[in-house]
């Protein structure tokens, strides 16, 4: 075994293991917590991948602002665990059961499209550097890419708008 | 020139009516009448300028308007044609349409809904100049059924009244079944000829074509019961007494003088395919001459005990129709055409006489309560006397001329048909003169209340009367025997050279001299019975016999309803009580299924988001296996 | 520099997403809080965005990579605006539990 399939396997226990972590912790502050462990894991992926850059955005948009956002939004509520309950018996074995059946829906259908052949492909062409996905992204994503901007504008405007207090429309 | 000429023709009417529809109540007390008078006057001025023309240069003027239908090589225009025999027919629907009309906005002048009154009557001239002008079958069609429809409109003008709506109606469906009969024909002949325009028709026939000819007397016979519905013939013809409910004007204008004739219009138009020499259309024409002989008998034979003046003027429509027709089926056209002409002269006279007697007796029709009418009203009495005597035959007034000449036709081709004939127009001399003494001579029979009103009618009622009692006088004029202008005028328009003319001989004055005899009988039964012995119909309980059975119309209304509404009725009532009840049954309990399969599926949809995600994601499951195992297994 | 792939193996990669991704729709069934469930589609999506990577590598091209930057935009939009509804219903109902949301009913 090699020194990367070690870290991958690793890395991938700590990402599957945090995420359920996530869903049965039953304090949302922790299962904050156990998703930011999560992302940086993926992130831990990507910097395998060798795509530095991506892993590095990764961090500051999930970690950084998307988990920010998540734990002051709990913080905000004020939620204790006491304020859950849990779904019914029936309910959690039906999520249980679907949760199997996805998986291995979703396992034949990779499996059975295409069986993969090693060896991979090597073209040593530089693909992933920032240079190079910057003139992806400008070039043939231009388009794209300015429509994300205008989503982000558009959201960014939407969130101001849905939290505000609606108390200076009655006045 | 010509389109925009034929445009102002067609649409003046038209024009007036849409007025008249949307405008009429703000245009005055009598502005309505006055302006429906004035449009159906321009059609009459357009009308006289092309029949100046047509009298010198004896060419027709053809307008194709636009394409109507194309279907494939079966094309339809929608062409104008005013020939001769339309013509004709147009100087006396619009000549005698803005008399009535003028006539209307005094007879009309307290009736609340007078602008709808005129704009029916201008709707009816635009549909009757249509079927006239029409250039091919199914442009007359449609003026067929407008003229249908005004008709219906008109005769339950007075909708309050219930009996008066079921006349509407009555009339309406008996034209429904004879326009059956027309369709038919005209889809027989654009089967046969494929093509449905009089020229081409007639180039085709003329030419003789290669055509069934059982088929094409089969497509007569069908245009004949077509002409039946329209022109009040036996077996459809009691629609047209019932249809007297209309006001009066209306009936002189669409019940005697216009739509009626229609049907003789329609079959002196199609002379070529009538005229054919077949076995079969020989039979077909026979089938009309005895037809029309029969009404005119049985009409007058119900005529001669009516006491309602209007029905008695019905009926003896019904009769001269008869008489009509069985000049048409003789293969004489044109005297026909000249019996149309005298007829809607005389005849409108007549009615716009009885709808001054009405107006003057403030709603009473009934000749029982009359009497003595003629110390207050002198011109409706000359005038309704000229009438009579030309609708009796007696020289010199124009029925005299038109009636023998189809008498005449008659005893030369067929002699049990000619007397038929003869004995309808003595009976016919009589009942009018029934009704003119009964209604003008001796005392008066009414109340006191309306003998205080009795008054002559206005000069917008009596001007007509006096326009069209001249005309019914001198009327004759345009076909006297041995020297007709008619038959000169019209030979362009009959195919096979017309019947021959009778030549004056000892027979023709023979034949003149019993004519005038028989009238002059009738008239003289009616004097000894009605003015010598000062007879008065019995009221309706005391009738007897055959009068009782001559009165009821021979109870031919009663044998049509239980030979045909009854049934009609029970099989209507069976198909709603059993079939419609099992039908809905059917319906409503798909719809209670339905409905109850919603309120079970109404119960998924409980609001929760989570059961909501659990259908999601099994529905995504679910397609994701679809799209990929149904590829690869 | 090597394909990283040669070492790991592409399936790998596609069993871990397809396990991760399924851990995401078990949270969004299993929990009631909104939050959570959205933190599970937040799991998927990073479920997604690693396969995406994978791929990239897989077939040697950026392409992969670029989808990865708008999918984390359309999620840091997704999160923008949820949070802000999510906040919205508490404040208007006190409780952010998603089965006593029943205004979805007709």
């Amino acid at each position: 075994m090699s020194t990367v399939l070690l870290i991958f396997c690793i890395l991938s226990a700590i990402t599957l293991a945090t995420a359920f972590l996530t869903i049965f912790t039953k304090q949302p502050i922790h299962s904050a917590i156990y998703l930011v462990l999560c992302f940086v894991s993926v992130a831990g992926h990507y910097l395998l991948f060798n795509a530095q850059f991506l892993a590095v955005v990764h961090i500051i948009v999930y970690s950084g602002a998307i988990m920010i956002l998540f734990l002051f939004t709990v913080m905000l509520m004020n939620l204790n665990k006491e304020d859950e309950v849990h779904k019914p018996r029936v309910t959690r074995l039906a999520a249980g059961i679907i949760f199997i059946l996805t998986s291995l829906v979703l396992l034949a259908v990779f499996i059975q499209t295409k069986p993969i052949v090693g060896p991979y492909d090597e073209t040593g062409v530089d693909y992933q550097s920032i240079k190079v996905l910057g003139q992806v992204l400008l070039n043939e994503y231009m388009v794209p890419f300015e429509f994300a901007s205008v989503l982000l504008l558009v959201a960014m405007i939407g969130a101001v708008l849905l939290s505000k207090r609606e108390k200076t429309e009655k006045n | 020139m010509d389109i925009a000429y034929i445009l102002l023709l067609l649409l003046a009417p038209f024009a007036g009516f849409l007025f008249n529809v949307f405008f009429g109540k703000k245009l005055g007390h009598n502005g309505a009448g006055y302006l429906a008078t004035f449009a159906v006057f321009v059609s009459f001025l357009v009308t006289h300028f092309y029949f100046v023309q047509i009298n010198q240069t004896a060419q027709p003027v053809t307008v194709k308007l636009f394409d109507w239908i194309q279907l494939g090589k079966f094309s339809i225009d929608f062409g104008i044609v005013l020939d001769q025999l339309s013509l004709l027919w147009l100087m006396f629907v619009t000549g005698i349409g803005s008399l009535i009309h003028l006539y209307s906005v005094s007879y009309m002048h307290d009736d609340e809904n007078r602008h709808k009154f005129f704009a029916y009557l201008n709707l009816f001239i635009f549909f009757m100049v249509t079927l006239v002008t029409g250039s091919n079958l199914l442009v007359m069609f449609i003026g067929w059924e407008g003229v249908g429809l005004c008709s219906y409109l008109l005769i339950g003008f007075w909708y309050k009244n219930q009996d008066y709506n079921d006349a509407a109606k009555k009339a309406f469906i008996m034209n429904r079944i004879g326009d059956l009969g027309f369709l038919i024909g005209i889809f027989l002949l654009g089967h046969l000829f494929g093509t449905l325009d009089y020229a081409a028709l007639k180039s085709a026939i003329m030419s003789g074509a290669e055509v069934d000819h059982t088929m094409l007397a089969l497509a007569a016979l069908a245009l004949f019961i077509g002409a039946c519905g329209k022109s009040a013939q036996i077996p459809l013809y009691t629609w047209l007494p019932d249809a007297m409910a209309g006001p009066t004007p209306v009936s002189a204008l669409i019940h005697a003088a216009t739509m009626v004739t229609a049907g003789i219009f329609m079959i002196t138009r199609l002379n070529f395919l009538f005229g054919i020499s077949s076995a079969d259309m020989q039979t077909v024409n026979m089938v009309i001459a005895i037809v029309g002989a029969f009404t005119a008998l049985v009409a007058a034979t119900i005529g001669l005990v009516q006491n309602d003046i209007k029905k008695v003027l019905a009926y003896s429509t019904v009769s001269q129709l008869g008489l009509m027709f069985l000049a048409l089926g003789l293969g004489a056209y044109e005297v026909a055409v000249f019996h149309v002409i005298t007829h809607a002269f005389f005849k409108a006279c007549l009615f716009l006489g009885s709808g001054s007697v009405i107006h003057a007796m403030h709603g009473e029709q009934d000749m029982r309560n009359m009497g003595g009418l003629k110390k207050w009203m002198s011109v409706t009495y000359i005038t309704f006397l000229i009438s009579s005597l030309a609708i009796s035959g007696i020289p010199p007034f124009s029925g005299f001329f038109s009636k023998d000449e189809i008498l005449m036709t008659a005893f030369h081709e067929n002699k049990a048909l000619w007397v038929i004939a003869s004995l309808a127009s003595i009976m016919t001399a009589f009942y009018m003169f029934r009704l003119l003494y009964l209604t003008f001579f001796k005392e008066f029979r009414g109340t006191d209340e309306q003998k205080h009103h009795l008054h002559e009618s206005p000069a917008l009622i009596t001007f007509p009367l006096i326009v069209l009692a001249i005309l019914a006088t001198v009327g004759g004029l345009i076909s006297l025997p041995g020297n007709s202008w008619l038959s000169h005028y019209l030979e362009p328009i009959i195919a096979y050279g017309g019947h021959s003319e009778h030549h004056l001989d000892a027979t023709a004055y023979m034949l003149m001299g019993l004519a005038v005899v028989g009238g002059l009988i009738g008239i003289g039964i009616a004097y000894a019975k009605y003015l010598k012995k000062g007879e008065v119909p019995p009221a309706d309980a005391q009738m007897t016999g055959f009068h009782k059975l001559l009165y009821h119309k021979y109870y031919v209304d009663e044998v049509y309803d239980a030979l045909f509404v009854k049934p009609i009725n029970a099989i209507s009532t069976f198909l709603r009580d059993t079939f419609e009840s099992a039908l809905s049954g059917l319906v409503f309990g798909l719809g209670k299924a339905t409905n109850a399969i919603g309120d079970s599926g109404k119960m998924l949809h409980n609001g929760s988001i989570g059961r909501y995600l659990f259908a999601f994601t099994l529905g995504v499951v679910a397609i994701i296996t679809y799209l990929f195992f149904n590829k690869i297994v | 520099m090597g394909n990283i792939l040669n070492e790991i193996g592409i399936e790998n990669y596609i069993f871990l997403s397809v396990i991760l991704f399924s851990i995401g729709v078990f949270g969004v069934l299993y929990r009631r809080n909104a939050i959570i469930v959205f933190m599970s589609i937040e799991i998927m999506l990073n479920a997604v965005n690693l396969l995406f990577v994978a791929f990239s590598t897989y077939h040697q091209d950026a392409q992969g990579q670029v989808f990865v930057f708008f999918s984390m935009a359309v999620a840091a939009a997704e999160v923008a605006v949820g949070l802000a509804i999510v906040v919205s219903i508490f404040r208007n109902l006190g409780s952010i539990d998603l089965d006593n949301l029943k205004n979805l009913k007709g």
